[in-house]
This record gives structure tokens, C-alpha cells and sequence, in this order.
């Protein structure tokens, strides 16, 4: 029974810091209408930039440096690249966000070379101990900061006249800057929150079970793709929704492999996407998706 | 304007193709065979991607499946591995047919699915069929794979033996010489099918849905069938691109078929320009030919590093030099490489008035990018997940 429940806090704890990079996707998608296949390459940029600063100004500083350099690449994507593109629609905007993604980490790879840059987090491989289950700290503290930052994110979009404009941006753009919302702003900021959701979970990702940095991380924020997809295009609940779904059966999957294998093995690795192929056969918007009506 | 410019250069480039291996080393041979299997694919994914408007990160899986299904059929059977051990000219259409089929099971998600979500939903396809080829070991041998059968035709074999000896003009013609020319047929044809489709009356159907589902319903197009129908060709496609990917390399692993493969694959139609025939076939052979020619020429090159030496190595160079190119392209370069040859054309007076005045003309449908689509970039418009 323990067993059984440290798969599932383990599960829905890594589940949380695949959240914040789906939340990620959904806020730049519902925000300039882009599907960031660049976004795993940013939270590797975030981790790097924290590994390479703080040996110099320490782990929390460092922390804002990645956090301010991720939202920094995501702005200037956005502004450099995304609003220039020669023919605008969601298929070219994808197709360049790869080419981003090669550029990105093609470099991160080099300057990491064979290296594993260790990110210096203060609780390293401690575990906390709690009714018998034994969990990481890291994970721990990432399911804690996860949920204060998607409550704040609720209260971003729910409260403040920044967050109405995007919701109101991402729902119906020429309407919305007739009203006055400047898109490029609305645009920008939900570049920039992403950033700051990919850098924060950058360095959870590398922190733990990780030693350190290297380029695979981007592989592992790949995962995050079918959290958002499951849980719907345009919805930041349903990315967390898709998150935590994600974690948790990627962890049992994990878990119980020696139950399961007439699946093959290595089956927890693609367990995401099974589950994100039978959900887009069921219900095609996702799990919390809104079904739009086609417009003429 | 007259066809007869278009066709003599056609005509050039098909004989300088057929005579290259007289000249060429070995190198470039296995570059030209690289370089012909990916045009099969691109070709198949600009018809799905440019035509259709559906966006495919799949198509490595679906050359995985044709290559191992033509490498199970035209291989005999071993007590470790199964094969059919038919003829390869059966096996070359079993495995077209069969990475068809497996487009068509798919079909359901793809016609239910617009652009860039079935995109993402065929992104999940690369994981699981690189799950099937590491776990179906009697089939695909696993995580070392197996060995490519040569490929023979009525008893003469494309390797270096069965005639053992074959000289055409004083040079001999080995099995990379006469490969060539069996890969020259199957691109030749599929670039053929691939113009033709284009604009045959499926072709402009398929363009129509791209443009406006909701117009093409009510011109009386079957919309599902037609987002299906686009799929299972660019699959077959696809499937053409492994088999001929499993002869070139004659050995697979699942590491042959990576998602990058999917990426390279978008990036050649891309620089190409999205929709167009022979851009994808320019595109594919910039992007094969780049890391290769690179590798091969490092030492020459400055700034370049033998590989593991620490310094900026060749493939690091030609990811950052096609990671640069998509960008440019995108960014600069409206309709890619053939949009951007197309508007010097109608510029220096060569073009007709059609392509003078810049309007894409009927039998080329425009990539999805002409000024009419431009409100496409917002999610609201662009946010038809089903119907």
C-alpha cells in the first residue's frame, strides 16, 4: 500500500512540474495563437542559465536570472520572429518554432558539450519522511511552488484587468482591440509568463532525480506536449488536468512494469502519448477544451 | 507562356541524373540515394502539409513501418527473425500498401483533426511505433535491427554481385550504380503521381479544405474524406521514403527514425516552399546533403572541427545552418525557395502575366499563405478542433 501511494504522490508531484511547462504551451497558444515546439528548449535555457550563474551569485539569484532570461528569449521569439513571420498562420508559426528549437538547442548542446553542470539547489537529494512514504524535498517543494504559481496564475487571469484583456485577447482578438486591448501586449506577456512557468520548472527537472544539466531535459519537457494536448488546446486548468494525469500514469506505468510486460518494455515512456492518441479519438478538443463552432 | 523552357530544363536535369553515376565516386553516390529517398518523402509530406493543410510531425514513424515491413517481406525467414521472402517488387508494394493502411487506421484522429492539432496527435505516433520496433523482436530484430535483403529484379540483383561483373562505358557498375537507377525510377514516379495528384481533381479538393472547410462542404467536397484521403496518400508516400531509406542503408535500427527525421523531413518542404513539388525535392536534397557534405569536407572548411574535438563539428553546423534557414525562410522568403525563384521570374520579364502580377497561378495552389489567410494566425479563428 505504501508502495502504491509513494508511485502516486511521486507521480502526481513530477505530474505538477510537467504542468507548469503545459501550462506553458497553452498560455503562448491561447495568447498569439502558436504552438511552441521551442518550449522545451527554453527550459533547458532556463536551468543552463541558472547552473552557469550560480557559482558566481548563488542559487536563488540564479533562480531570477533563468527566470528573467527564459521570459526574455520568449518576448524577443515573439516580437523577432513569430510577428514577423511572411505568411502568418498557425502552420508556419509551428514550423518556425522548430526551426527555433534546432537553433536553441543545437547551441545549448554545444556550450553543455559532455558536461552535467550541476544546479547547486540547496535540498539536493534530501527526502522528506512523512506517515511512512519517503519523497524527494525537491519534488516536494516543486508540487508546493506549483500550486501557489497556478494560483496565482488563477488570479492573474481571473482578477486583474492584464488578465481579462488576454482571456478576452485569446477568445475573440479583432474584437478585443477594438475594445481598446493591445494584442501585441496581451501577446508578449503570455510569452513572457511561459517563460517564467519553463524556467521554474527547468530547474525542477534538473535538480532532482537529475544530477544536473544536460541537453536530455528538453526530451523530458517533450512529455509535456501530451499533457496539454489532453487536457485541451486553449485551457490552462486542462493543462494541469493534463499534468497530473500524465504523472500519474507515467509513474504507475513505471511503477508496476514487472505487471505489465506483455506491454513491452520501456512501455512508461510512451504511456503519455497512447493516452493522448485514444483521447483525441474520443473527444478531440481534449479533455477541457472548448469545441468551437467553424467559422465561415 | 509556353511549357517548352520548364521542359528542356526537365529534360537537362533527368540527363545529367542518369549520367552522374559514370562519374561519380562512391560518396556521392550514397549521397544520391540519401538524397532520392527523401525526396520520395518530401514530396509525399508537401502533398499533405502544403496541400492539404494538415500538419504531419508522423512521418518518420510511417517510414519506419514501410521500411521494416519491405525488409520483413523480401526477406526469408530465420529461426530468430520472420520474413515473407517474396520478390522485392511485391515486397516494395506490401510495404507501400501496408504504411498506407496503418495512414488510413489513423484516419479517424486525422480527419477529425485540423493542421496543427493533428500535428501534435501524429507526434505521438513517433514514440509508439519506436516503442513497437524496440519490442517486436521477432519482426523488426529489436533494438540492433536487422539487415536489408539487396534488391532483385528477375534475376539481377542491385548489389555488387548477381551479374558480378557489369561495365557500362568503361565503368563498373556496382551495386551503389545500380541502385541509383532503381531510385531514380521510383523518385521519377513519384514526382510524376506527386504533380499530377496535385492538380487532379482530388489534389484541388484537398486545397479547397486547406483554404476553407467550411467552403469546400459546401461545394459539395466530403471534408472528412478528403483530410483522410490526403493522409493515407503522404503515408504511402512515406512508406516509399523507408523502403527505399532500408536499401540505401542496408541495415535498420530504430534509430534510423528519430523525430528528427519528422523535423528534417518539415524543414525540407519548408525551404522548398510549402505546396510545391520540386521545392520539396530542392529541399530535401539541402538538407541531406548539408550535414554529409560537411562531414566530409570538414578539414577543408574553416571554423570547422573534426567531430569530438570540442570546436563547432559538422553537424552542429548544419543543425544551426538549417535551424537558420527555416527561419529565413519563414521570415523572408514567402512560398520558400520556388515562391521566391517564381517572383524573380515575374520580375525579370520570363514570366507570363500571370506569374507577372504575382497570383499564384491554377494549377499550383497557393501555399496556405496567400494575404487572404492572414486572420488564420489567430487562435479564435484557428481554433476548429472538431466538427
Amino acid at each position: 500500500m505504501s508502495y502504491f501511494l509513494t508511485q502516486v504522490l511521486n507521480g502526481l508531484s513530477f505530474g505538477l512540474v510537467l504542468s507548469l511547462i503545459a501550462a506553458g504551451f497553452a498560455i503562448v497558444f491561447t495568447s498569439t495563437g502558436v504552438l511552441n515546439f521551442a518550449h522545451g528548449s527554453v527550459v533547458l535555457l532556463g536551468a543552463y542559465l541558472v547552473a552557469v550563474t550560480q557559482p558566481t551569485i548563488g542559487f536563488w539569484p540564479a533562480v531570477l536570472v533563468g527566470i528573467a532570461g527564459a521570459a526574455g528569449v520568449g518576448v524577443l521569439i515573439n516580437a523577432l520572429l513569430v510577428r514577423n513571420l511572411a505568411d502568418p498562420n498557425p502552420g508556419t508559426a509551428a514550423i518556425l518554432m522548430l526551426g527555433v528549437d534546432i537553433l536553441l538547442l543545437t547551441e545549448l548542446t554545444r556550450r553543455i558539450g559532455n558536461r552535467v553542470l550541476p544546479l547547486g539547489a540547496p535540498w539536493g537529494a534530501d527526502t522528506v519522511r512523512f506517515a511512512g512514504i519517503a519523497l524527494p524535498t525537491g519534488r516536494v517543494l516543486a508540487a508546493v511552488l506549483a500550486i501557489v504559481v497556478f494560483a496565482g496564475l488563477w488570479f492573474l487571469f481571473a482578477r486583474t484587468r492584464m488578465g481579462v484583456g488576454m482571456r478576452a485577447a485569446a477568445a475573440d482578438g479583432p474584437t478585443a482591440s477594438l475594445m481598446g486591448i493591445q494584442l501585441a501586449r496581451t501577446g508578449a506577456t503570455g510569452w513572457a509568463l511561459a517563460g517564467v512557468l519553463a524556467a521554474l520548472a527547468g530547474v525542477f527537472l534538473t535538480s532532482f532525480p537529475a544530477p544536473g544539466i544536460a541537453p536530455t531535459v528538453a526530451l523530458s519537457a517533450f512529455l509535456a506536449i501530451p499533457a496539454w494536448v489532453l487536457g485541451g488546446f486553449d485551457s490552462v486548468p486542462g493543462a494541469v488536468l493534463g499534468g497530473l494525469l500524465v504523472g500519474l500514469v507515467t509513474a504507475l506505468t513505471v511503477g508496476y512494469e514487472s505487471h505489465l510486460t506483455f506491454l513491452g518494455s520501456g512501455f512508461g515512456d510512451v504511456v503519455p502519448y497512447v493516452l493522448m492518441i485514444i483521447v483525441l479519438l474520443v473527444r478531440p478538443q481534449g479533455l477541457l477544451g472548448s469545441k468551437e463552432a467553424v467559422r465561415v | 507562356m509556353s511549357d517548352l523552357p520548364r521542359r528542356i530544363g526537365g529534360l537537362v536535369l533527368l540527363l545529367v541524373a542518369l549520367a552522374l553515376p559514370l562519374v561519380l565516386e562512391d560518396f556521392w553516390l550514397q549521397l544520391g540515394l540519401f538524397v532520392m529517398a527523401a525526396m520520395v518523402g518530401a514530396i509525399g509530406l508537401t502533398l499533405l502539409v502544403g496541400v492539404a493543410g494538415q500538419l504531419s510531425l508522423g512521418h518518420a514513424a510511417f517510414a519506419a513501418i514501410g521500411a521494416y515491413v519491405f525488409v520483413w517481406a523480401t526477406s526469408e525467414s530465420t529461426p530468430t527473425l520472420a520474413g515473407a521472402g517474396l520478390p522485392a517488387v511485391v515486397g516494395l508494394v506490401v510495404a507501400v500498401g501496408v504504411t498506407a493502411l496503418v495512414g488510413f487506421a489513423f484516419s479517424p484522429v486525422a480527419s477529425r483533426l485540423r493542421g496543427i492539432y493533428l500535428g501534435l496527435a501524429t507526434l505521438g505516433l513517433v514514440f509508439v511505433v519506436r516503442h513497437l520496433l524496440l519490442n517486436l523482436e521477432p519482426w523488426t530484430g529489436g533494438f540492433t535491427g536487422r539487415s536489408v535483403e539487396p534488391f532483385t529484379l528477375g534475376g539481377f540483383s542491385f548489389s555488387n554481385r548477381d551479374p558480378d561483373y557489369l561495365a557500362v562505358a568503361g565503368v563498373e557498375f556496382e551495386g551503389l550504380h545500380r541502385l541509383w537507377y532503381l531510385f531514380l525510377v521510383l523518385t521519377l514516379l513519384a514526382c510524376w503521381l506527386g504533380v499530377n495528384l496535385r492538380s487532379s481533381r482530388t489534389g484541388r479538393a484537398w486545397a479547397n479544405v486547406r483554404d476553407s472547410e467550411t467552403a469546400a462542404a459546401a461545394m459539395g467536397i466530403a471534408v472528412a474524406r478528403h483530410k483522410a484521403s490526403a493522409f493515407v496518400v503522404s503515408s504511402g508516400y512515406a512508406g516509399l521514403a523507408g523502403a527505399l531509406l532500408a536499401l540505401a542503408y542496408g541495415r535498420l535500427a530504430p534509430d534510423v527514425f528519430t523525430l528528427t527525421v519528422s523535423v528534417e523531413f518539415l524543414v525540407m518542404i519548408v525551404i522548398g516552399g510549402l505546396g510545391s513539388v520540386g521545392g520539396a525535392m530542392v529541399g530535401a536534397l539541402f538538407v541531406t546533403a548539408l550535414p554529409l557534405v560537411l562531414t566530409q569536407y570538414s578539414d577543408a572548411i574553416p571554423f570547422l572541427a573534426a567531430p569530438g574535438s570540442g570546436g563547432l563539428d559538422p553537424a552542429t553546423a548544419s543543425r544551426l545552418l538549417y535551424g537558420l534557414a527555416i527561419i529565413a525562410v519563414l521570415v523572408f522568403l514567402r512560398g520558400g525557395l520556388t515562391g521566391a525563384f517564381r517572383r524573380l521570374r515575374g520580375r525579370f520579364g520570363g514570366g507570363g502575366p500571370v506569374a507577372a502580377s504575382g497570383a499564384p497561378d491554377d494549377t499550383r495552389p497557393a501555399p496556405p499563405t496567400d494575404p487572404g489567410h492572414q486572420a488564420g494566425m489567430h487562435p479564435a479563428i484557428s481554433k476548429e478542433t472538431a466538427r
